[in-house]
């Protein structure tokens, strides 16, 4: 029931998403950018602040002077293909690897100075399954609560809390080892939120399940973002990315490619395909061809295919009331954004789920082993 | 004060409980190794030694007796240093980044380890006095039942810290092992040398000059004494060696394994400390 009312929010999300996009490419607005007073915002305070990053590997510079931040409260995804430098960047957000050059604040803490503090500031789902097969579901929340040393009391509350959250009631005393996939990602996740931590870092929280336990997880996600906890999202799925993120960076070759919230990022492409069939296609084509927005027009097998350069949303219903003056009956009308996977595919020349699948097939023996 | 090590401990006892097979074996095999190897041995042994003659005022102890305090020796030295085996598990299949991403001092996760592999060889030297005594091992000879559990006291004290030092050891190798592979053919080539050049099974007296040396900085000859001590007394005759301890020499016995286990306790937190997993 509570999960209804959320899946309203995000949509609510999009529109204004949209709008804002919309208004910058009018302002035209360099796309890799930030223009912080247009960001879709919960509130001005960034939880995370980089500043210069770098991280070698020997002589190999995996990281390469990064900058972003991010705000509390947002969902905010770093996408990025394999070998882009992404992981290590999680890595050392997460305290794992050493701030080798740079500065990285979580939560108002240097994490090269504070990462004690930054660790009780933050939640983690690992990529890889972290958990102890051996442990039951109750075991391993009270494992989590004793090692970020919670006083017992609470420990136990929140050990009840979270298992009502995840809906494990029945497995809480059932072993890791017997639980299916979902489940486990479901008390990741709920682990990761034992200790009301500002941030929560899912890395690729969604990969190797099915579609149906996705969307559960998701709505999860969701519902833990908006109790407050500011959400940091790694994921290969281009169109969960799409759905939930307020906004997204986009990390190649150590360095961060483009940034926006994604309906500005699928815009800033300018590649709005518009499909019309109207009583008169030549007239059309002449009359559309004037105007500014439109960058080509094409006889298409029914009717004609535009490329327009702003958003589409707001370009279609100018196009058909520019058509109707000019006498011209439209028959029918369609229109057809970018994806974020082209958008991936532009900036990056590569095919995120390509590369994801390499990863999957990476990781999928250690399960077995 | 901060006590995670204590959930580390708790977690690691658990599974250890848990898993039946390493369980009942782990404490099958020595026994199964005295019953059989003692057994054999000791007939040998008795009729080798029975020609020589015994000095004045020495107690003859039987092999079985001798080397009983040698099983206890040595299975401690194999659980110990395998026990680091589970960090190796949690690095590559498990907790491990779970517990390096929480505040917790990465020292708690030593000591907690650490703990619990002391408590396993608690368990399975219990079980092998107990099983020893009942095939006719001849241990605490005379004694009262208050000496008695002093002599346990003192067997715990020295097997306590003995396989904290090599647990700490094992983990150290642990962590900077990428398979178990690794980890095993390490052990197997540690377990070796320091088996044979020591006085667990045999005495020392009659090694070459050199491997002697050796056996005096092997910690297994330290624990060996003191169980001997402890076990079966300050003066004893055995295999055509005459055993005299002073409490001085079980007092620096017992400094070595302290020292020794203290230097592996540097060494695993060192390797932590800079121990990266990702």
């Amino acid at each position: 029931m509570v999960i209804n009312l959320f899946v309203m929010k995000p949509a609510l999300g999009r529109d204004l998403s949209h709008a804002i996009g919309c208004l910058r490419l009018k302002l035209d607005i360099d796309s890799q950018q930030y223009k912080t007073g247009l960001r879709t915002i919960k509130t001005m305070e960034n939880i995370i602040e980089v500043n210069g990053l770098e991280y070698s590997y020997g002589n190999f510079k995996a990281v390469d002077g990064i900058s972003f931040f991010v705000r509390e409260g947002e969902i905010f995804s770093f996408l990025g293909p394999n070998g882009a430098g992404k992981s290590t960047v999680i890595n050392i957000l997460t305290t794992l690897l050493p701030v080798q050059k740079g500065s990285v604040i979580i939560a108002g803490y240097d994490l090269a100075t504070q990462p004690e503090q930054v660790r009780r500031s933050i939640g983690i789902v690992f990529q890889d399954e972290t958990l102890d097969r051996d442990l039951t579901v109750k075991e391993t929340l009270e494992l989590h609560g004793r090692i970020y040393s919670m006083q017992r009391d609470e420990r136990r509350r929140r050990i009840d809390e979270i298992i009502k959250l995840v809906e494990l009631e029945d497995k809480r005393d059932v072993r890791t080892r017997n639980l299916s996939g979902g489940m486990k990602r479901r008390l990741e996740i709920g682990r990761g939120l034992m200790t009301r931590p500002k941030v929560l870092f899912l890395d690729e929280p969604t990969i190797g399940l099915d579609t149906q336990t996705r969307r559960r997880l998701w709505d999860y996600i969701k519902l833990v973002n908006d109790s407050g906890t500011t959400i940091f999202l790694t994921t290969h799925y281009m169109d969960e990315a799409d759905q939930v993120s307020d906004w997204i960076d986009i990390v190649d070759h150590g360095k961060i490619i483009a940034s926006g919230n994604p309906a500005k990022l699928k815009n800033a492409l300018g590649r709005d395909m518009i499909y019309l069939e109207t009583s008169d296609d030549e007239a059309s084509m002449n009359m559309l061809k004037g105007l500014k927005a439109v960058m080509d027009v094409k006889v298409a097998a029914h009717g004609l295919a535009v490329t327009i350069n702003t958003d589409g949303t707001h370009c279609l219903p100018l196009i058909m009331n520019r058509l109707r003056d000019g006498g011209i009956r439209i028959i029918g009308a369609n229109l057809k954004k970018p994806t974020l996977d082209d958008v991936f595919v532009h900036y990056t020349g590569r095919d995120i789920r390509n590369a994801g699948v390499e990863k999957l097939h990476r990781i999928q023996p250690r399960r077995s082993r | 004060m901060a006590f995670e090590f204590v959930t580390i401990y708790w977690r690691d006892m658990l599974r250890f409980v848990r898993f039946k097979i390493a369980l009942v074996a782990s404490l099958v095999q020595p026994a199964l190794w005295m019953a059989l190897y003692g057994a054999a041995m000791s007939s040998n042994f008795s009729r080798l030694s029975s020609v020589m003659a015994v000095p004045e005022g020495a107690t003859t102890i039987s092999y079985l007796t001798f080397m009983g305090a040698g099983v206890i020796a040595l299975t401690t030295l194999f659980t110990s240093l395998f026990g680091g085996i589970s960090l190796l598990f949690d690095k590559n299949w498990g907790l491990m980044r779970e517990l390096l991403a929480s505040p917790m001092p990465r020292n708690h996760i030593i000591i907690g380890i650490g703990l619990s592999g002391m408590t396993k060889s608690f368990i399975q030297v219990m079980v092998i006095m107990g099983f020893g005594l009942f095939i006719g091992v001849r241990f605490f000879p005379g004694y009262t039942t208050i000496q008695t559990a002093g002599a346990i006291f003192g067997i715990l004290l020295f097997v306590g810290i003995f396989s904290i030092g090599f647990i700490f050891l094992s983990s150290a190798i642990s962590m900077t092992m990428e398979t178990p592979e690794g980890l095993q053919a390490v052990v197997t080539l540690l377990t070796l040398p320091l088996f044979f050049a020591s006085n667990a099974l045999y005495p020392i007296d009659a090694f070459p000059g050199p491997v002697r040396v050796m056996s005096q900085f092997n910690p297994l000859t330290h624990l060996v004494n003191g169980v001997r001590y402890f076990a079966i007394g300050d003066d004893f005759y055995a295999i055509g060696a005459h055993y005299v301890y002073t409490t001085n020499d079980i007092i620096l016995s017992l400094l070595a394994l302290t020292a020794f286990a203290s230097i592996m306790f540097l060494v695993a937190w060192r390797v932590f400390k800079k121990a990266v997993v990702t």
